[in-house]
């Protein structure tokens, strides 16, 4: 057998039914056994495609996701994708080949370092030396990604390893000290009893959800469950969208720089904070020396190291979500009413005006609609920006993994690849994509797979004709210098539509464009549907950079103007 | 303040690139760091000295323990170790000093490894306080080279794990 053949044998034997990639010089020896295997291969237009792509199928699975690349720019084409996946926790395993073992070092044609280069953005990543070490590798390379805190492993396989011959197939080991550093801790009961009774004492809870509890599709059912049982408030980190359904009237929204007023409020005035699953980005926290100043801060977290670093915890608790929501579903008992903490967050949450005073359509309004067609499975993906806000703001899918966008890292490009990579892992359910005309234009190649595997994916696409969060900041702090931000001679949408074989439409009349919206979100093919909207419509609520969370900039009541709230 | 590490790793390249990637990524500061192959060949033992609050060492600790390829992390710093550091150093010395280098280099238990007609070296282990106090004692003769590793430590008898 031939070290490409035993590579994808073992990747079958992790269950892996797809994977996305482009060939080239030093993985031809792989794509020339690749119709030998089950696998099913997705080509797409750019490597970054590729690994974007497993990342959304790997987000929308809970499965991992895989992507192939050749040797140099291929890999290089890659690094985006895996720091996007890493910031974000998502197991994604990255193959990349290699030059042959004896032109390593010597910058050999399309010769990276690519574990050097990938070392910072990955769970681990590994240089294929004999293609004997594969089983074990390949095993321990779907292990180290999803065990523990999830993230992506790169295997890097030099050209002569694809295509040396094993004869002896040995059986996959991981290492002893690989599954005991990735196991899953017991909770400390002691610990967890503290816990429970700061919570108990607590006249002002709340608790804040993120990414970690969106890995466990039991999770939401069990927070949903001991938020409405004991009136608990619950608010969600971007991350975390989708762990509590938005109709829980203990549901507060996101918190952080585009949070809710309640959210945000909320946390600064609680006095106690149960955080888990979430890692107190600075996008959440805002200043951090003035986040939750009143709260004493129980964090839950899966990883050692997310705890303290950013945030000092009262309380902290070494485990999984899934256990410790189970732990406290059973023990938790509650011994009074949190009505008065209610009203007072409603209260204090200050009358945002939403309504919508933007030429022609109202990108809010435009999402609202997309949010009340949503059906139950939905999965709604997004790029980065204003669009990416308002979708967390007012698109609200039913359950957990169903919002997927690029949190950490911020990357633009992200949607368009990760809305196919979702819809292949999902084809039973609706995928919609909703992005930026910037955002994508960052990775545009990839329409063209739309067509080609009959992906219905429903493209809403925010074309305010500038990159508007860059605009938007532009125009709160630095004086309306709009510097590069003018994204005209963008293409005529319906033509490039039509150019990749897909439908498209344009809508810009308030209205009547909003009827046709649910005709094509009911559709069964896939569609661009261009929303021409204001450049100058922006994202509020906004807490600027480095102001606490106490600082939230909107429109309140009646005013004409953007004010800070309190 | 100073703590001493010990880091069990995995014997194998590229282990070391991915530890001081993490300090130089992280903003942690390096004071010295000795790596060699242990009585295990296949586990190498990186003993790290790194500056830092208790915050910080706490997330170095954490950080290095989410490393694959490290094996154990122990912090020696407040157990009863033994630290070592090793000293070479290349000392002006003549007819008229080498006779009183020699004699201060008996009281801290160094030895003279070289002779030529201006210098002599002189090999010193000991823990930091003690090579630095024969640095200074050396000082006014004129050193002329330097080399000194890292600390090494271990864990005392009594403390055996």
């Amino acid at each position: 057998m031939l070290g490409s053949e035993l590579l994808l044998k073992c990747l079958e034997k992790q269950g892996v039914e797809i994977v996305f990639g482009i060939p080239g010089g030093v993985v031809i020896p792989l794509y020339d056994v690749l119709k030998k295997s089950k696998i099913k291969h997705i080509l797409t237009r750019h490597e970054q495609g590729a690994v974007h792509a497993a990342d959304g199928y790997a987000r929308s699975s809970g499965k991992v996701g895989v992507c192939f690349s050749t040797s140099g720019p291929g890999a290089t084409n890659l690094m985006t994708g895996l720091a996007t996946a890493y910031m974000d926790s998502s197991p994604v395993v990255a193959i990349t080949g290699q030059v042959v073992k004896s032109f390593l070092g010597k910058d050999s044609f399309q010769e990276v370092d690519t574990t050097g280069i990938s070392m910072q953005i990955t769970k681990h990543n590994f240089l294929v030396k004999d293609a004997n070490d594969l089983p074990d590798i390949v095993a321990e390379a779907f292990f180290i990604a999803t065990e523990g805190r999830p993230g992506p492993v790169l295997i890097d396989i030099p050209k002569d390893v694809f295509t040396q011959v094993v004869d002896k197939v040995r059986e996959p080991k991981i290492r002893s000290h690989v599954i005991e550093k990735l196991r899953k801790p017991n909770i400390d009961e002691i610990v967890f009893h503290k816990a429970l009774e700061v919570l108990k004492n607590a006249r002002k809870p709340i608790i804040l959800a993120g990414g970690g509890v969106n890995r466990h599709p039991g999770n939401q059912e069990l927070l949903n469950q001991f938020s409405i049982k004991n009136e608990i408030p619950v608010a969600v980190t971007l991350m975390g969208k989708g762990v509590v359904p938005a109709h829980n009237p203990f549901y507060l929204g996101m918190v952080g720089m585009h949070g809710t007023t309640s959210a945000n409020w909320a946390i600064q005035n609680c006095d106690c904070l149960l955080a888990i699953g979430v890692r107190f980005d600075d996008r959440v926290t805002s200043k951090v020396e003035a986040f939750a100043p009143k709260a004493k801060i129980i964090h839950v977290d899966i990883d050692a190291a997310e705890i303290n670093k950013n945030v000092t915890s009262f309380i902290s608790i070494l485990g999984d979500s899934y256990d410790f929501l189970k732990l406290l579903s059973q023990k938790y008992q509650s011994t009074k009413s949190n009505k008065e903490w209610i009203n007072q967050i409603k209260l204090n949450s200050g009358e945002f005006d939403d309504s919508f005073s933007q030429i022609g359509l109202n990108p809010q309004e435009v999402l609202e609609t997309v949010n009340e067609l949503l059906d139950e499975d939905t999965i709604a993906v997004t790029d980065v920006g204003q669009h990416q806000m308002w979708a967390a703001l007012y698109v609200h899918p039913y359950k957990p993994r169903c919002f997927i966008t690029s949190g950490g890292l911020g990357t633009m490009g992200f949607g368009l690849p990760a809305a196919i990579g979702a819809q292949m892992a999902n084809p039973a359910k609706k995928v919609i994509l909703i992005t930026g005309d910037g955002s994508l234009q960052m990775n545009l190649q990839e329409l063209a797979l739309l067509r080609k595997w009959n992906l219905p994916i429903k493209i809403i696409l925010i074309n305010n004709g500038v990159l508007g969060m860059v605009r938007q900041w532009q125009e709160l702090f630095y004086q309306e210098n709009y510097s590069e931000i003018d994204l005209a001679a963008s293409p005529d949408w319906e033509v490039l539509a039509q150019a990749y074989g897909i439908n498209g439409t344009t809508l810009s009349t308030p209205g009547e464009d909003l009827i046709t919206l649910r005709n094509i979100l009911d559709s069964k093919f896939p569609w661009l549907v261009n929303v021409k909207v204001d450049k100058g419509a922006k994202v509020f609520p906004m807490v600027p950079a480095g102001s606490s969370l106490d600082e939230i900039w909107g429109r309140w009541g009646n005013e004409a103007h953007v004010s800070s709230l309190g | 303040m100073k703590h001493t590490l010990a880091v069990l790793v995995e014997n194998h390249p590229g282990v070391l690139s991915r530890v001081s990637g993490l300090f130089s990524r992280r903003g942690y500061n390096i004071e010295s760091l000795v790596v060699s192959e242990t009585e295990d060949s296949s586990v190498s033992r990186m003993t790290i000295v790194v500056s830092g609050d208790k915050a910080i060492i706490e997330q170095v600790t954490k950080q290095l323990n989410k490393l694959i390829d490290v094996i154990k992390v122990t912090d020696l710093t407040n157990e009863e170790a033994v630290n070592r550091q090793l000293l070479l150093v290349r000392v002006a010395a003549d007819n008229t000093t080498r006779g009183e280098i020699v004699q201060l280099m008996d009281i801290f238990r160094a030895r003279v490894v070289d002779i030529g007609r201006r210098s002599m070296v002189i090999e010193a282990t000991g823990d930091e306080k003690k090579i630095q106090a024969i640095i200074k004692s050396l000082q006014p003769f004129g050193i002329q080279e330097l080399a000194k590793t890292g600390t090494l430590a271990m864990l005392r008898g009594s403390k055996e794990k």
